[in-house]
């Protein structure tokens, strides 16, 4: 009871000091509340930094082991790609090698060999030489040749100079004109004439008669056609035996010449062949081809030819045919002619057409 | 009739004359005929006029109608009286061949007299001389197998005849010379080339160019009668038309391909060519000019053959000597198909100094039209390639700009490679010219100049520049002397 009443008294002071108590712990909790967040903040802080630079470096770490792989395969890539390039080239660079050989060979060879060229060349010079050599030749030997003609034609003709003057020749008693006592030799021209045969007079030339026979028909009548009737020698052979006629009565039986009748002698187309020649006749005998019509109008537009025998030395003259009076129109004392009361005579104006109708010819 | 001369002058009145002969020509005697027709003959051959005349007197009907029946004295004189007329114009051939007269003369080709048959072939030849269509009324007559036989004859005349008249009738057309060639003409031909006597040679000669102008097959035809090398003699001959002729035949076949010009160059021909130039003047030259200048044109080997033959001086002597134009003409045409292929071919012809002559043709007023534009053409083609300098030079100052153009084109492609080119350039005052040329801005010569003013350095080419001494003196005015 004493501590219930003790306690009771000090229940206002343990109220207050639990009050007290209570706030003192409280003044303070804050405070330590505080701090201890305040520590707890920090750790956690420290504790999640913590954790975060792990997380960072593990994440770095699988970046970095990332892009390594990325980088490295990357470079692969390159490396293939650059490979590939260098070989390429190499292939281009060789081929490019065998096609400069290639085509150096193939126009060198095929196109323009240059070598070949100029042997053909060489060779083309070579053979204008020898050609030229050999029309040198050729030409010379012409110019030989036509030299010895010269002389051979100066030689005969000198030889025949010589045969007409073969009587100039000297004799022993009277030197000729080319042996003169005063000379030393005889002339060359002596001694040619002395080689000289004289020339032999020209015998007259046997004139052939042109005769007419029946052969002069044949249509080739040269001398190289058939023999016209000479008597051919008789065939030699074995004498036969008996009596036999005379030989040249045999010989004019058996090669008498031809006798044909009138008939045959005459040609089938004499007939026509003579009316032809009457033709030929008649056209020898005009002057003038056409025929005579005497009616003046079938000859309106035929211009008169004058024969030879009628025109003038410088053209025919139009008088006496075109006018029939001299006009001097120089020696008129006026411009006009004189003027004709009458008409003219007209004689020749109806000539031909006077006759009947039949001789109005269209 | 015998004493019938060309002194007299026939009067206007000449159907006068023929109404005189015409009746001779049926007279009894024989010789009376011949003679009147050798006078009709003669009085034709003298002038067309009378020839006219003779056709007009309705004369050739009667002749023809007795050349087929009378001796062979008679037949030669109707066929001189054929040929007489035949030989002046077109028309008059034609009215010889209307009266029915090419089938006689083929039948007298067939007599065995060779003066018969001269003279037959001789009017036909006269006949197809004119144009085609007559030509090929000969040929239809059948005449040229027989043409072929008369050149087989042993008479010299009559060959020479014979050849002519081919020659005559194949220069027409390509058909007309293949059926001279069918008969088998050539082979004959090519035999005679052979034979000394020169005027036979003309005329062969002159059949075989004729039958080879018209196309390659021909031209074929002909060199394979084997006339190489032979045909090279026929150059070297004393007689001017037989080496004319020759020339014209190796030039007929040479213009068709280049391997036909190479068979030639092959066998030596260019080189004869060229010695048978040298040794003609005048109108014989012309073939063999021509013949090198188409072997050249067809292929820088064949015109490098040219060049090595010596063709090249001997063309500029015929260009510098000849006095006719045409001949210079054709001279300037194939020195510029020489040189007209590479660089080497022009310098060959620069170097025997024809440009400049080629460059005064050109120029001169009294050239014709058609050698001022050979002549240019050939400077031109030959410009165009050349690269040596020292004949280049000369052109600089007196060539016309079309031409200078060309010039300094040249020059402005060879200087920027070569230095002692550029030196010499310099030294010869060359550099100094070009500065002179007034050319348009932007037109081609000045970007010539330009590139040729661009291999030199600054100094030396405003040096060079007209008008340079005078702004030194205008620099030496303007000073302020230093006065210290």
């Amino acid at each position: 009871m004493a501590t219930l009443a003790r306690l009771q008294a000090r229940w206002s002071a343990v109220g207050n000091q639990y009050y007290l108590r209570n706030s003192v712990v409280d003044t303070f909790r804050k405070k330590e509340n505080d701090a201890a967040v305040k520590i707890q903040s920090w750790f956690r802080g420290c504790q999640i930094r913590a954790y975060l630079r792990h997380l960072n470096r593990a994440a770095t770490i699988v970046q970095k082991w990332w892009r390594g792989y990325l980088g490295r395969r990357q470079y692969q890539l390159i490396v293939k790609a650059a490979c590939y390039t260098m070989k390429m080239n190499l292939y281009n660079a060789m081929a490019v090698r065998i096609q400069r050989q290639w085509r150096g060979y193939k126009v060198r060879k095929y196109l323009f060999n240059y070598f070949y060229l100029k042997e053909y060349l060489r060779a083309v010079s070579e053979t204008n030489d020898a050609i030229r050599e050999a029309l040198e030749e050729f030409a010379e030997m012409k110019e030989r040749e036509e030299k010895k003609a010269n002389l051979e034609k100066e030689e005969k003709k000198r030889d025949y100079q010589a045969r007409k003057m073969h009587y100039l020749l000297s004799t022993k008693q009277i030197p000729g004109i080319y042996n003169s006592p005063f000379r030393k030799d005889p002339d060359p021209w002596e001694l040619r004439l002395q080689k000289a045969k004289p020339l032999t007079h020209r015998r007259p030339k046997v004139k052939q008669k042109y005769s007419t026979d029946l052969s002069n028909w044949l249509a080739c009548t040269s001398a190289r056609s058939f023999p016209q009737s000479e008597i051919l020698p008789p065939i030699n052979r074995k004498q036969c035996q008996g009596p036999f006629r005379d030989i040249t009565d045999v010989l004019e039986q058996r090669y008498k010449p031809l006798e044909p009748t009138l008939r045959v002698a005459e040609r089938i187309n004499e007939l026509k062949l003579a009316r032809e020649e009457l033709r030929r006749e008649e056209w020898v005998r005009n002057v003038n081809d056409n025929m005579f019509l005497p009616f003046s109008s079938y000859h309106k537009n035929k211009k008169y030819i004058p024969s030879i025998h009628t025109s003038s030395k410088y053209s025919p003259d139009s008088y006496g045919k075109q006018h029939f009076r001299t006009e001097n129109p120089n020696k008129w004392i006026c411009d006009k002619d004189f003027q004709t009361v009458l008409p003219s005579f007209d004689l020749f104006s109806k000539y031909g057409k006077l006759y009947s109708k039949a001789g109005q010819i269209v | 009739m015998h004493s019938l001369t060309m002194d007299l002058w026939i009067p206007n009145g000449q159907e006068g004359v023929m109404s005189l002969l015409r009746p001779l020509l049926l007279d009894v005697v024989p010789t009376i005929q011949q003679t009147a027709a050798l006078a009709l003959g003669r009085l034709a051959n003298y002038n067309d006029d009378l020839a006219e005349a003779v056709v007009k007197g309705d004369i050739l009907p009667q002749l023809v109608y007795s050349l087929a029946e009378q001796n062979r004295f008679y037949k030669k004189a109707a066929a001189f009286v054929l040929r007489a007329v035949g030989k002046h114009s077109p028309q008059l051939a034609q009215a010889i061949v209307d009266c029915g007269a090419l089938d006689t003369l083929v039948i007298c080709l067939e007599d065995f007299d060779p003066g018969v048959k001269e003279a037959a072939v001789w009017a036909l030849g006269y006949i197809a001389r004119h144009n085609a269509e007559l030509s090929q009324a000969v040929v239809d007559a059948g005449a040229v197998p027989l043409l072929v036989l008369c050149i087989q004859e042993p008479e010299i005349a009559l060959k020479r005849i014979a050849a002519s008249a081919l020659s005559d009738i194949s220069k027409h057309s390509p058909e007309l010379a293949q059926t001279v060639v069918d008969a088998g003409a050539i082979a004959h031909l090519a035999q005679m080339i052979l034979n000394p006597d020169a005027k036979l040679k003309r005329q062969v000669l002159s059949a075989l160019s004729q039958v080879a102008k018209h196309s390659v097959d021909l031209a074929e035809m002909v060199v394979e009668a084997e006339i190489f090398p032979v045909v090279l003699t026929c150059l070297k001959d004393k007689d001017e038309y037989v080496k004319k002729n020759a020339s014209t035949l190796i030039r007929e076949i040479a213009k068709h391909t280049p391997e036909l010009s190479q068979l030639i160059v092959n066998a030596g021909g260019v080189a004869a060519v060229i010695d048978c130039i040298g040794s003609c003047k005048g109108n014989i030259r012309l073939p063999g000019i021509m013949m090198l200048g188409y072997v050249a044109a067809h292929s820088e080997n064949l015109a490098m053959a040219v060049i090595i033959s010596k063709g090249v001086p001997q063309l500029s002597v015929c260009l510098s000597e000849e006095p006719e134009d045409h001949i210079k003409a054709a001279a300037a045409w194939a020195l510029g198909q020489i040189g007209r292929h590479t660089p080497e071919h022009a310098r060959a012809v620069a170097v025997t100094n024809t440009l400049p002559v080629l460059l005064s043709l050109y120029m001169s007023a009294e050239s014709s039209e058609d050698l001022q534009v050979k002549s240019k053409k050939a400077i031109k083609n030959i410009l165009q390639k050349c690269t040596y300098l020292p004949a280049l030079e000369p052109f600089l100052y007196d060539a016309p700009p079309n031409i200078l153009k060309h010039v300094v084109g040249q020059f402005s492609k060879v200087l920027p490679h070569d230095s002692k080119a550029r030196r010499l350039f310099v030294t010869s005052g060359g550099l100094k010219k070009v500065q002179e040329i007034k050319a348009e801005p932007g037109s081609l010569l000045q970007e010539y100049i330009n590139s040729i003013n661009n291999c030199y350095p600054e100094e030396i080419v405003r040096y060079y520049s007209p008008g340079y001494s005078d702004t030194l003196l205008q620099r030496v005015d303007s000073y302020q002397p230093l006065i210290n």
